[in-house]
């Protein structure tokens, strides 16, 4: 065996631990570690695999609730009840380092390891959506811009790449752009699969003297150390990392999910564990750690990519693909069967303990030996310190601009416009069971194994999140469940993924803190448990932290494919109602970003019993057979929310507005506030009568806007009147993203 | 009457097809492992989508070494009804089993959408039938019916020697064509690039049909179109007539 290195101060820092985490380690093990050691603890007390800097905040969480099946941190994925014996496992993951360096295998390997997520849950995995942040990809040529598409371009390749391969569709997701995310680029990516209550799959060691099988991808030197590069900072000398990516196979994984599933079926499996971050250390301590047992593997028996790799090497690496099996004894040659039948490379590599130690052999020496729990649990815990930032900059007054060429402009801005040239790439059909295409308030899918109608949103207004964290976190919770209801659903619960900068910077500390607290209050008030999720610091450049990202992806249930509302207006002649006040909250608008060059303001607030007043009603009457569309008002207010109704469906439909009643706002604000709980409904025209006293009743002031039909949108108001021909804001809207890709230079 | 879904290592359009066939026309369908010898006991024998072996040669030019391809072959050449939808398409033609090719996008991009196709043979094995949709309507196969189905495929260009287009136009061997929703055979209803507008073929029998849309994604009027069923119904009946 070659040299190991020694292990000197410097090598300590180089692998991120701190001289208070060394005498730890030294405490635990009762003698100081060897080289792989070191390494195994520099991965395993990463922020990607401890949380330890965001723990205490992720406590504050409700976790808990009469659907929950499996908790959030108890295994690899949350599970759901969804009636009739049926569950859902989902959660949502970032990749947001490697796809800054390497756009494509960064995002495809995101897609690769979420997935490996929802099926080491025994869950068979249905739809992906993703959320996705960049810099401006518009503007005159510069070279940020033309690396903000590059990076865009290529993560949307990766993702198509990997998850058309496979065959689980990309059903909807979000994707903004802003300077706070040039250089550092957030991929959030969500998986959701489902089982039957009995087909819940657990990731413990269970059973001493059970064999402990390797299947999948050999073990290469690619990634090695990943979890520890994703809780740095980017930097210039980040691209040197690249190493540090990891390569996906998409054809392999779709073997190893198959395989799986069917092994899982089998009865075989008594504990079952991804090897995502952190590889073979995290996937052997966890498991005995679990169980409370402990795990002996031997090096020489993993089925290996190259030749000379040693311990440290293939103990980090993060090869994509492979899965840690604990088998049943006596049923090792079910295990044998079925992965001949794949193709796919297996292995018995070690065996069950009852030591409680997490113990590495080469052939018969042993190489690591740590105590399995205190490696996976014993992390240290840091309470950061924390420090507001200051208020956000005062509007004040607002110069006039021309609400003719606004609305235009605010839809022809990537953030806002179709994404349609991002979802035509991703494979959004397959498993047939795509009821409401992307590009709606919430995707909507029809699970046909279990029957079951399920609805899925992904969302987070970060410009709301900058200016105020928690009340921004808040409307992100708010504004899914809305989307949700939008759709026709009752939401179930959220997932969610944390992006902030570098936690030991007090400011982003307090971010954290204040996104948290505001996502958990508002979890609570619309009885949404947190089923699991990430948490993705160091979200930095030298630039600076990119915008407090906390994303929350939602899924809601839809009772009959009656119920299944989108944003489209679906034909001329139809009543045009608004569910909640008129507003006029313009701080961290879109309008006063896109406009007005600047982000400023206090943000909207959000008041609960509003909110769900409105909620309530929209889906009350979309289960009265009322609706025929449902949009809810987000970035751009009002004349967006109206202008998408029009032109988001097969055909483009005007609209003829009157909002005389709401009385001299000025323009700006009448059209393009973002106060929160509105929402434009459509109806036939002889039922709006009853609409408009239903949702009154339910506690919830409703206004006639017009009514659909024509070539063009047409707002007045008193004196005022601004028409727009529906084909034109097509056309912005529509093309957007697509001509700024097409772009040279 | 049986019919029969191969599955290819990274066959991903399998369980979608098999559920048409069993719980939407309530045939008696089973997988087909494509290590298996043998697939002469079916009627009928689907190649469904995906991206078999990766598709990291080129589509479909391992599959078509899969032992059970030895099977089709034999079968096809008997006379035996075989759909391949997408990368089953491509597997075809990489077999020979249908002339020409499939290659990459013109746009080199991925692409999932719906769009329009024209009927253009309404006499084949796959092409004649009549259904009925959900509501009641009826939809009856004529030539120069519009189907609504979706596409998703990066390499469904659909390429052929000038020779070889002429053979298979003269014989009646192309079945369906990208169109505008007029009917109109245009160059902007074309997704991808397909020499005339190509969709879906036969082979010069009319007893092998590969397509690049997927008509098992539009089966069900939740999905947004039922026209899928029109291949199905039919090829389920002129199988149950050779089963005689």
């Amino acid at each position: 065996m070659t040299q190991e290195p020694a292990i000197t101060p410097e090598l300590i820092a180089k692998h991120g631990i701190t001289p208070e985490e060394y005498e730890r380690i030294c405490s635990i093990l009762g003698r100081d570690p060897n080289f792989t050691e070191l390494g195994i603890f520099s991965v395993m007390w990463s922020e990607h695999c401890s949380y330890k800097n965001s723990k205490p905040e992720l406590r504050k969480f409700p976790t808990t609730g009469p659907g929950v099946l499996v908790k959030a941190g108890e295994e690899n994925a949350g599970v759901i009840d969804i009636g009739d014996g049926w569950a859902i496992a989902f959660k949502m993951e970032s990749h947001n380092h490697p796809s800054a360096i390497e756009p494509f295998q960064g995002a495809a390997t995101g897609v690769g390891g979420i997935i490996r997520d929802i099926f080491t849950m025994g869950a068979r995995p249905v739809f992906s959506l993703n959320s996705l942040r960049f810099g401006p990809i518009t503007g005159n040529g510069s070279a940020a811009v033309a690396n903000n598409r590059r990076l865009f371009a290529g993560v949307v390749e990766g993702i198509a790449h990997y998850g058309n391969c496979i065959g689980i569709p990309t059903i909807g997701g979000e994707v903004y752009f802003d300077e706070s995310y040039e250089g550092n680029p957030l991929v959030n990516v969500f998986c959701l699969g489902v089982l039957r209550h009995e087909e819940i799959a657990r990731g413990g060691a269970v059973g001493v003297g059970n064999p402990v099988f390797y299947v999948g991808a050999e073990t290469g030197r690619d990634g090695l150390a990943g979890a520890a590069f994703a809780s740095r900072d980017l930097t210039e000398e980040s691209k040197q990392d690249r190493p540090a990516v990891q390569v996906g196979d998409p054809f392999r994984e779709k073997l190893l999910l198959e395989a799986c599933l069917e092994l899982l079926a089998s009865g075989a499996v008594a504990g079952i564990q991804d090897m995502g971050a952190a590889g073979l250390t995290c996937s052997t301590c966890e498991t005995a750690s679990r169980a409370g047992t402990g795990v002996e593997i031997d090096l020489n028996k993993v089925p290996k990519r190259e030749p000379d790799m040693t311990p440290y090497e293939i103990m980090l690496s993060e090869s994509q693909e492979r899965m840690l099996i604990i088998v049943t004894r006596g049923r090792e040659q079910i295990v044998r069967d079925i992965f001949e039948k794949w193709d796919l490379p297996y292995a018995e590599v070690g065996v069950v303990k009852d030591d409680g130690m997490m113990r590495v052999c080469v052939g018969g020496d042993v190489v690591a030996q740590i105590p399995a729990h205190k490696l996976a649990e014993d992390a240290p815990i840091y309470h950061r310190e924390a420090s507001a930032r200051p208020a956000p900059e005062p509007l004040g007054t607002l110069p006039e601009a021309d609400p003719l060429a606004a609305l235009p402009a605010l839809l022809a801005h990537p953030s806002i416009a179709s994404k349609n040239w991002v979802y035509r790439q991703y494979d959004h059909m397959v498993r047939a069971g795509t009821c409401v295409l992307p590009g709606s308030d919430a995707a909507v899918f029809l699970v046909r194994e279990a029957d079951k109608i399920l609805a899925a949103t992904s969302d987070c207004n970060a410009l709301y999140c900058a200016l105020d964290p928690r009340e921004g976190a808040k409307i992100a919770v708010a504004e899914a469940a809305r989307n949700l209801a939008c759709s026709g659903a009752r939401p179930l619960a959220v997932t969610d993924n944390l992006n902030f900068g570098n936690p030991y910077k007090p400011e982003n500390f307090w971010q954290l803190r204040e996104c948290v607290e505001g996502l958990a209050e508002a979890c609570r008030e619309f009885g949404t448990p947190v089923t699991g999720g990430n948490v993705s610091l160091y979200n930095q450049s030298p630039a600076g932290a990119v915008d407090p990202t906390p994303t929350v992806g939602m899924v809601g249930i839809i009772h009959s494919p009656a119920h299944i509302t989108t944003q489209a207006f679906k034909g001329a002649g139809d009543a045009i109602l608004l569910l909640g006040d008129i507003g006029g909250e313009m701080g961290g608008s879109h309008y006063v970003k896109v406009i007005h060059g600047r982000k400023a303001g206090t943000p909207p607030r959000l008041d609960y019993a509003k909110e769900k007043r409105v909620q309530e009603a929209v889906r009350s009457l979309i289960r009265m057979g009322l609706v025929r569309s449902a949009h809810d008002c987000s970035e751009g207010g009002l004349a967006v929310a109206l202008a998408e109704s029009c032109i988001s469906g097969a055909e483009a439909i005007g609209a003829e507005i009157d909002l005389t009643r709401f009385g001299n706002l000025p323009d700006g604000e009448l059209l393009f506030n973002e106060s929160q709980s509105r929402i434009v409904i459509s109806v036939r025209r002889e039922n709006a009568a009853a609409a408009l006293a239903l949702a009154e009743w339910q506690g919830v002031p409703t206004h006639r806007l017009g009514f659909t039909g024509g070539k063009h949108l047409r707002i007045k108001s008193g004196e005022r009147e601004w028409p727009w021909l529906v084909s034109d804001l097509h056309a912005a809207w529509w093309n957007s993203i697509g001509e700024a890709m097409e772009a040279n230079g | 009457m049986k019919a029969a879904v191969i599955r290819f290592p990274g066959s991903n359009c399998d369980q979608d097809c098999y559920h048409v066939l069993k719980n939407g026309f309530g045939l008696d369908t089973e997988y087909v492992w494509h290590k298996e010898g043998s697939v002469e006991q079916f009627d009928m024998i689907v190649l469904p989508g995906g991206f078999s072996y990766g598709d990291y040669l080129r589509c479909g030019a391992i599959a078509r070494y899969s032992p059970v391809m030895r099977s089709v072959a034999a079968e096809a050449e008997r006379g035996k009804l075989v759909l391949g939808i997408c990368n089953g398409f491509q597997i075809l033609c990489e077999a020979r089993l249908l002339p020409g090719a499939l290659i990459r996008n013109r746009s080199l991009h991925f692409i999932c959408e719906h769009v329009h196709t024209r009927l253009e043979n309404m006499e084949t094995a796959f092409s004649h039938a009549e259904v009925t949709k959900s509501g009641g309507k009826l939809l009856t196969a004529r030539t120069g019916l519009l189907l609504h189905m979706p596409i998703a495929h990066g390499e469904g260009n659909y390429t052929a020697d000038a020779e070889t287009l002429r053979e298979i136009n003269r014989n009646k061997q192309v079945v369906l064509r990208y169109a505008d929703d007029h009917g109109a055979i245009t160059g902007g209803a074309n997704p991808n690039g397909s020499a005339e507008n190509i969709a879906g073929i036969t082979n010069r029998a009319g007893n092998v049909f590969g397509l690049m849309p997927h008509p098992e994604r539009a089966c069900d009027p939740l999905l947004g179109s039922e026209d899928g069923k029109l291949i199905f119904q039919s090829v389920i009946e002129s199988a149950k007539k050779a089963a005689k």
